[in-house]
């Protein structure tokens, strides 16, 4: 029973992960019309500007201002990236942003590669979350219950600021109709590049907080962009909430999975994305591409 | 939305008579490699690429269906005829077959699947049935997993050819290669690939005339798969092994690569690209990491500033299809 549970946790936290993730693709594919395939590699980055604020002499700054300073970092990164490439895209086919994003995501992962090889490296979790609770049915350590807690809270935010807020439906107006809003006086172009930062934040903010439970190592967002666009593929983009549901309840499956049948761990994803594109074509959420 | 390729020439008898000149330019080049001096093993590998970029550009260039899983038939293909080779010990033409019939069953599976959504979701759910494989072959028995099928005996073909010989084997990979090139060239200039370049131009107009769109798209995608298979099993013969990197995801990343330098809906692009592809990795292996953030960069740069490619290029400089 313990194990059950403690996979079920390791689930939710891979849940997180894939909601964050998912997320961010959703969100940069509604205002670019891109999926962001150098999402891993921004998720790694995020991890190892996290580590290097850890061990540099000069700045040694830890975790908690890491998980504010990092994704912004990251997201400057990702506005550079917008402002200097991905703009020239707009009107072309959906295959080159595609193709665009997978050179960049090459350079960025072979970069690290260079410089630190393709081992893992350790990153300490913070003093204040060490330790675990006994929840009677289980122990819980703090930092994995921190992971999931914080995370929904961040999805819930970036949900609310898209649907509930002035700012968002500027956003989706840009969206459905990027001429009229301009019309209105809305700059969309840096609408478009602000998105994509923070599209691209959400992938640090992730990295940020696997750092201390998965190793940081310059690959370790190549394997899980490609779950996360089979998480995308089974919720179809249509929706913010979509996503995060989608994200959660996959990695709850997979945790699942790894209990009753672990052989299948890491191909359950996939084998329940051939399942629902038979059912439904269109996605759990989705709407008709 | 431009289409991928925006400037495709219309199928004229100049065209198809420059299409036929390169051709047989391209076959005497490759005949001559034995006698030049180059290492003929190293052609023998470009040539099964440059067959499995043409196979892939049956799809993307003429039906604008972006497989970001080709790897998987490739691979598929590899292992079961590694598999029939050595553990059945058939004679090498049975083992091609073999090896095609495991590919044409899974294009076949794929494509069902996959064909029911487009654009970018048909790429992701490409990529994601590839990975799919990638695990499943990794655990399965017969791949042996992280060593792979090695020490694959070449044999005779049709208990003639001895392909130890390494001339031997270059001119029954270079056939091969020039049987499925032509194989593809009759594909594409055929009614079905005129059907095919419709939908890729305009889907819903294709719809409107009354072509059922998706069993075109269907059939396309099980020849490519299949003819990506064949590619995968004369590799083997070169390579004498078939393992995992055939399968990994980053392969199909490579093909898509090798497509795009030569040039996407571009006939001879494929080839050249892939020569070009595997030309450097040769070359620069000694850069180790380095060589990603070069592909890497050479994506950014075909996307950003020459998406015909290098064919595409110099045929639309000469306002010739090629």
């Amino acid at each position: 029973m313990q194990a059950l549970f403690a996979q079920l946790l390791v689930g939710l936290i891979n849940g997180s992960f894939y909601a964050l993730l998912s997320l961010g693709l959703a969100v940069i594919f509604g205002m670019l019309n891109i999926i962001n395939f150098a999402h891993g590699a921004l998720y790694m980055m995020g991890a190892f500007v996290a580590y290097f604020l850890l061990n540099n002499d000069y700045l040694s700054i830890g975790y908690w201002p890491a998980l504010i300073v990092a994704p912004i970092v990251v997201g400057i990164f990702g506005m550079i990236l917008e402002r200097t490439m991905l703009q020239w895209l707009t009107g072309l086919d959906h295959l080159y942003g595609l193709l665009l994003t997978f050179g960049i995501a090459l350079i960025v992962q072979g970069v690290f590669q260079n410089y630190f090889g393709s081992s893992g490296l350790p990153y300490a979790i913070p003093d204040q979350l060490k330790g675990g609770m006994n929840l009677g049915f289980m122990f819980l350590p703090v930092y994995r219950g921190w992971v999931v807690i914080f995370s929904l809270v961040v999805c819930i935010a970036t949900w609310f600021l898209i649907e509930k807020t002035r700012l968002g439906a500027y956003l989706r107006a840009a969206t459905e109709n990027p001429t009229l809003v301009r019309a209105f006086g809305i700059n969309v172009p840096r609408m478009i590049t602000l998105t994509y930062g923070l599209g691209v934040g959400l992938a640090a903010l992730a990295g940020v907080l696997s750092a201390p439970i998965n190793q940081v190592r310059p690959l370790m967002g190549a394997d899980l962009i490609i779950v996360v666009f089979a998480v995308v593929v089974i919720g179809g983009m249509g929706s913010i909430m979509g996503s995060i549901i989608t994200g959660f309840a996959l990695g709850v499956i997979e945790g699942l999975t790894k209990y009753f049948y672990p052989e299948a761990s890491n191909t359950v994803v996939f084998v329940l994305m051939v399942l629902v594109l038979l059912v439904k074509p269109t996605g759990l959420t989705g709407r008709a591409a | 939305m431009t289409a991928l390729t925006d400037d495709t020439l219309p199928v004229t008898p100049r065209a198809m008579r420059d299409e036929m000149i390169v051709f047989a330019v391209m076959a005497l080049l490759l005949a001559s490699v034995p006698f030049s001096g180059v290492y003929p093993f190293f052609v023998m590998q470009a040539l099964c690429f440059a067959l499995l970029a043409c196979a892939f550009n049956l799809l993307i260039g003429y039906g604008g269906l972006l497989s970001f899983g080709h790897a998987m038939f490739l691979g598929t293909a590899g292992y079961c005829s590694a598999h029939a080779l050595k553990v059945w010990a058939l004679p090498p033409e049975l083992g091609i077959l073999v090896g095609v019939a495991g590919a044409f069953v899974l294009s076949i599976v794929t494509g069902y699947i996959s064909i029911r959504r487009q654009g970018i979701y048909f790429s992701m759910i490409t990529l994601a049935l590839s990975q799919l494989l990638y695990f499943i072959y990794l655990q399965a028995p017969f791949t042996h997993g992280e060593d792979g099928i090695q020490g694959i005996p070449q044999g005779h073909m049709f208990g003639i050819f001895d392909l130890s010989k390494p001339t031997v084997l270059y001119y029954v990979v270079l056939v091969g290669f020039l049987a499925g090139f032509l194989l593809i060239y009759r594909i594409i200039n055929s009614p079905f690939g005129e059907v095919l370049k419709s939908i890729r131009e305009n889907e819903q107009r294709a719809i409107s005339l009354g072509y059922r769109t998706d069993q075109y798209k269907f059939l396309a995608f099980v020849l490519s798969g299949t003819l990506a298979g064949f590619a995968g099993s004369l590799k083997v013969f070169v390579a004498q092994n078939a393992s995992l990197t055939d399968v990994h995801w980053s392969m199909s990343g490579e093909v898509v690569l090798m497509t795009l330098v030569g040039g996407l809906g571009t006939i001879f692009g494929p080839v050249v690209g892939a020569f070009a592809i595997i030309a450097m990795q040769q070359y620069l292996a000694s850069f180790g990491q380095w060589v990603t953030v070069i592909q890497g960069s050479i994506f950014v740069i075909c996307v950003l500033t020459f998406r015909r490619g290098v064919v595409g290029e110099i045929a639309h400089y000469f306002r010739r299809s090629l």
